[in-house]
């Protein structure tokens, strides 16, 4: 059933024909057999085109820009994590020194601190030791000073007591008496 | 005024290009939506640069791009990129040509059977030859699902083939008859909004606000559906094609 296009371009006032099944013009074009082959022809010509289009030019460019962008992307998320690495890393040497200038710090503090804690016991040391001969030679003078006192007490009382003696009685004692009466009283 | 909701599928030759054997081959109108559709896709997806930052026109194109690529990962793995330029060709034909068809005035490509019965078997020839090229005979293991038991295979078997020989059939007309429904209930409806008025005057404009809400609505449906018709087609293709990569689904 192969008419010409032109009878397919019939107005529709012969719509009725349609309903005799035939592939008349006005008849339902759709169904419309003649005008197949040109439809055909016409979607191979320009769907081949499209598929060459397509496959040679658009999709490479296009999937090309995305790779593009995604590779970029991916570079820069690559670069990001590598100074990222960087500042981790630097700033772990950084703690490092940190607690290691630290712990110097502290070790420099004790060794001076247990310096100086040696240093000022040794002071005290020679100090005391300074003091308690001090103390000894003072104590010695104390006593050899008490010493005398007490022999010029026992003097001084023999004296009184033999004057004494004479004042009351008028008589001279005997010195020997009157010493050994001092001595007794002392110690009494 | 008479509404006429067929009109707008006829096929207007614009000019005569040849003969083959005793048919005539013409330039239609159906073959200048044809080119437009090719003159789209490719201003949209060449003349939209390559920037690292995409503009409007590259980000329709990238967006396409990956759109399909990524339903074609999703169905049919890694494999299935071979089949990427088909796939992609069949959906922005098929996409654009419906939205640029539903612009008043203009001709719907896909609503010629004889268009998407050519396409469906476009597919339906690739899947066999590169299924068989590829798989061999073991590519007829999917007319064979295992699991089912003996005497029931034979009748598994003649369903599944019988199933895939109207594989083309379901294929081309569920895009052709959406089209075609889509167009003819939209100029259905319009046709009320002037038929109204001519008939009724006065009464019969306010009362075509009804059909004219009805018309705006069925307008989005059909944006719709002409998008949605060119993926079903696309993810179908993928689908048929999976089984020419893997068969032993």
């Amino acid at each position: 059933m192969a008419e010409s296009h032109g009878g397919a371009k019939a107005p529709a006032t012969d719509a009725h024909t349609e309903a005799d099944g035939g592939h008349h013009s006005g008849g339902f074009p759709p169904f419309e057999s003649s005008t197949f082959a040109s439809q055909l022809v016409s979607l191979a010509i320009f769907f081949v085109l499209l598929y060459v289009i397509v496959a040679k030019l658009a999709l490479p460019k296009v999937g090309g820009a995305i790779e593009a962008r995604q590779n970029k992307i991916e570079g820069d998320l690559a670069e990001a994590q590598t100074l990222k690495d960087q500042s981790e890393a630097a700033l772990k040497a950084y703690e490092g020194e940190l607690a290691s200038a630290r712990s110097r710090a502290q070790a420099i503090g004790n060794e001076s601190r247990d310096k100086a804690n040696a240093q000022a016991e040794a002071e005290r040391k020679t100090l005391e030791e300074q003091l308690a001969a001090k103390l000894a030679e003072a104590e010695k003078t104390i006593a050899s000073t008490r010493a005398t006192a007490m022999s010029n007490v026992r003097g001084i009382a023999a004296d009184a007591a033999g004057t004494i003696v004479q004042q009351l009685t008028g008589v001279i004692p005997d010195a020997a008496s009157v010493n050994a009466a001092v001595d007794a009283s002392l110690k009494g | 005024m008479k509404i006429d909701p067929i009109h707008q599928f006829n096929i207007e030759p614009l000019f005569t290009l040849g003969h083959i054997g005793n048919h005539t081959i013409a330039f239609t109108n159906s073959s200048l939506y044809m080119l437009v559709a090719v003159a789209i896709i490719s201003i949209l997806m060449l003349a939209s640069g390559t920037q690292l930052v995409p503009g409007r026109l590259q980000s329709v194109a990238e967006i396409s791009y990956e759109f399909i690529a990524a339903t074609i990962r999703g169905n049919a793995g890694a494999e299935g990129m071979k089949f990427f330029p088909l796939i992609f060709s069949l959906f922005m034909f098929i996409c654009v040509s419906n939205l640029v068809g539903i612009i008043p005035y203009t001709f719907t490509i896909s609503s010629h059977l004889i268009v998407t019965v050519a396409l469906a078997l476009v597919v339906f020839f690739t899947v066999l030859f590169y299924g068989v090229a590829k798989n061999g005979l073991k590519f007829f293991k999917i007319f064979v699902p295992h699991g089912v038991p003996g005497y029931i295979l034979p009748l598994v078997m003649f369903i599944e083939i019988l199933s895939f020989f109207l594989r083309p059939v379901s294929h081309s007309i569920r895009l052709f008859a959406n089209m075609l429904a889509g167009h003819i209930a939209l100029k259905v409806f319009a046709g009320f909004v002037a038929m109204l008025g001519f008939s009724l005057g006065a009464v019969g404009w306010v009362g075509g606000v009804l059909p004219l809400a009805l018309t705006v609505a069925l307008y989005a449906l059909e944006i719709l559906v002409a998008f949605l018709q060119a993926y079903v087609f696309a993810i179908l293709t993928v689908i048929y094609l999976n089984d020419a990569i893997h068969p032993g689904h």
